[in-house]
């Protein structure tokens, strides 16, 4: 029991640390959220003015725009062990490795966080959408869905942060797995702005989770071999 | 010896199999001679899974082995998967076209499955690339392997949920060939096309293998001629 204590307060500390680090480096973490408003922008203008069309595609554009902004966050928060060596310095700690996945997902996860229910208070005023009045259901939804964002890109970043083609290979790799994430994150919102109709939004907040659970153990499982050879 | 025997077995029974699709079996009443395209098509889609299950289990075997012929199977098993996979979503758009009318099909769940499966394995090859020192390659890839295959069910699942909760099967799948209504002609048909193409698989799996354990040895034997030439550029000076 212990142990688990041991690795959990690691996993608190590192995410402590992560979290610390993106409110004190302010421009970094703004300046993914403002690109996350200027991809909801973009995708306002191409698919044209029509106000009943743009609220139709309102869910897509939203986790879209999470998805896209994660990349560039789960990206950063890996970039600030790498800079000193301080993943090799991680892994010299006498505890096992899943609690320093642990610790980076939950911080990559509090960003996520973030960003996500800005987003989706963006979403709502730009596409003039009542995101007030399913906000429980809403916010369940955004905490599934960045928790699986961070789970999978937590991974991903750690097995990509050493190549020279980082930029490229993170989201060609990253994308794909998380293509059932958006799926399901995208018809449980639109399920619930449409306040439930056909009693859908359980069964999609099942599979979310599900594929939390499924992610966040196969990161578990697997980070220590990424840190073992450096 | 044996394996280009193998070769010419695979390339006798994939003729023949193919001369039994198009010319011994009737054509469907229904869909006409697009039907035939379903002979290849399972075949290769069924290849396709293989492959891919192929690379997670060798994945698997080298974390706890650590021995590199495993990865030089696992990277043939990517690579060969991607071929037939690819190959079956060209004959699925094929045979789309007369009968659905499009190439694309939103709708159905195998094909987007499929594309979605081609763009993971696209990015596990590009990613080896990348790597240089083997082990370190093999070990990276052997985790993305492992997470693209348990992801495969994932999307299997979400994307047959998208397409409307609770809906039956897509008209014209497989599986209706299948059912034990089908002639039996059409089934023996299928069933040696699958085996064809199994036989063809096993060869080029081989091949590949061994290209890629060529392949080790040539990075293996340039590192120590580094190691050496560096020692002897030292001596000298």
């Amino acid at each position: 029991m212990s142990e688990l204590r041991r690795e959990a307060s690691l996993a608190l500390a590192i995410a402590r640390k992560d979290a610390l680090a993106e409110l004190r480096g302010r421009h970094a973490a703004v300046s993914t959220l403002f690109f996350a408003a200027v991809v909801l922008l973009l995708f306002g203008f191409a698919l044209g003015p029509d106000a009943a069309r743009l609220a139709a595609a309102a869910p897509g554009l939203l986790w879209l725009a999470v998805v896209f902004a994660g990349i560039l966050a789960v990206n950063r928060l890996h970039l600030l062990e790498t800079d000193d060596g301080a993943l090799e310095q991680l892994a010299l700690y006498p505890v096992a490795r899943r609690a320093i996945y642990a610790g980076k997902a939950i911080g990559g996860f509090a960003v996520m966080l973030t960003l996500g229910l800005l987003v989706l208070g963006a979403v709502g005023i730009l596409f003039a959408i009542d995101v007030v009045g399913a906000l429980v259901p809403l916010v369940v939804t955004v905490v599934l869905g960045t928790a699986g964002i961070a789970a999978v890109g937590t991974f991903y970043a750690g097995v990509t942060v050493r190549l020279r083609a980082r930029e490229v290979m993170l989201p060609l790799l990253m994308l794909p797995v998380l293509a059932p994430l958006l799926l399901a994150a995208v018809k449980a919102t639109g399920a619930a702005l449409a306040g439930d109709p056909f009693g859908e939004l359980g069964a999609w907040l099942q599979l979310l989770a599900a594929f939390d659970v499924i992610m966040i153990v196969a990161g578990a499982a697997t980070y220590g071999y990424l840190l073992e050879d450096g | 010896m044996k394996t280009r025997i193998l070769g010419w077995v695979a390339l006798a029974a994939v003729a023949a199999a193919v001369y039994a699709a198009l010319r011994v079996v009737p054509a469907d009443l229904n869909q006409g001679d697009a039907q035939r395209i379903m002979y290849v098509h399972v075949a290769s889609a069924w290849l396709g899974y293989l492959s891919f299950g192929v690379t997670a289990l060798c994945g698997i075997l080298w974390l706890w082995r650590r021995d590199l012929r495993f990865d030089s199977v696992a990277v043939a098993g990517a690579e060969i998967g991607v071929m037939f996979t690819a190959f079956a979503i060209w004959g699925g758009m094929m045979w789309g076209r007369p009968v659905w009318g499009v190439f694309w099909q939103w709708e159905d769940p195998r094909l987007t499955t499929t594309a979605l499966l081609i763009a993971l394995y696209v990015g596990y090859l590009l990613f080896r690339r990348l790597a240089d020192d083997p082990e370190r390659r093999a070990t990276r890839a052997a985790i993305v392997g492992i997470v693209a295959a348990v992801d495969i069910p994932i999307v299997h699942f979400s994307v047959e949920w998208w397409r409307g909760l609770h809906q039956g099967a897509t008209i014209g799948s497989p599986e209706r060939i299948l059912n034990p209504a089908a002639p039996a002609q059409f089934v023996a048909t299928l069933v040696g096309m699958v085996i064809a193409f199994t036989l063809a698989w096993s060869y080029l799996m081989i091949r590949r293998y061994q290209l890629a354990q060529s392949e080790l040895a040539r990075e293996e034997a340039a590192r120590i001629d580094r190691i050496t030439g560096a020692r002897t550029a030292e001596v000298a000076r």
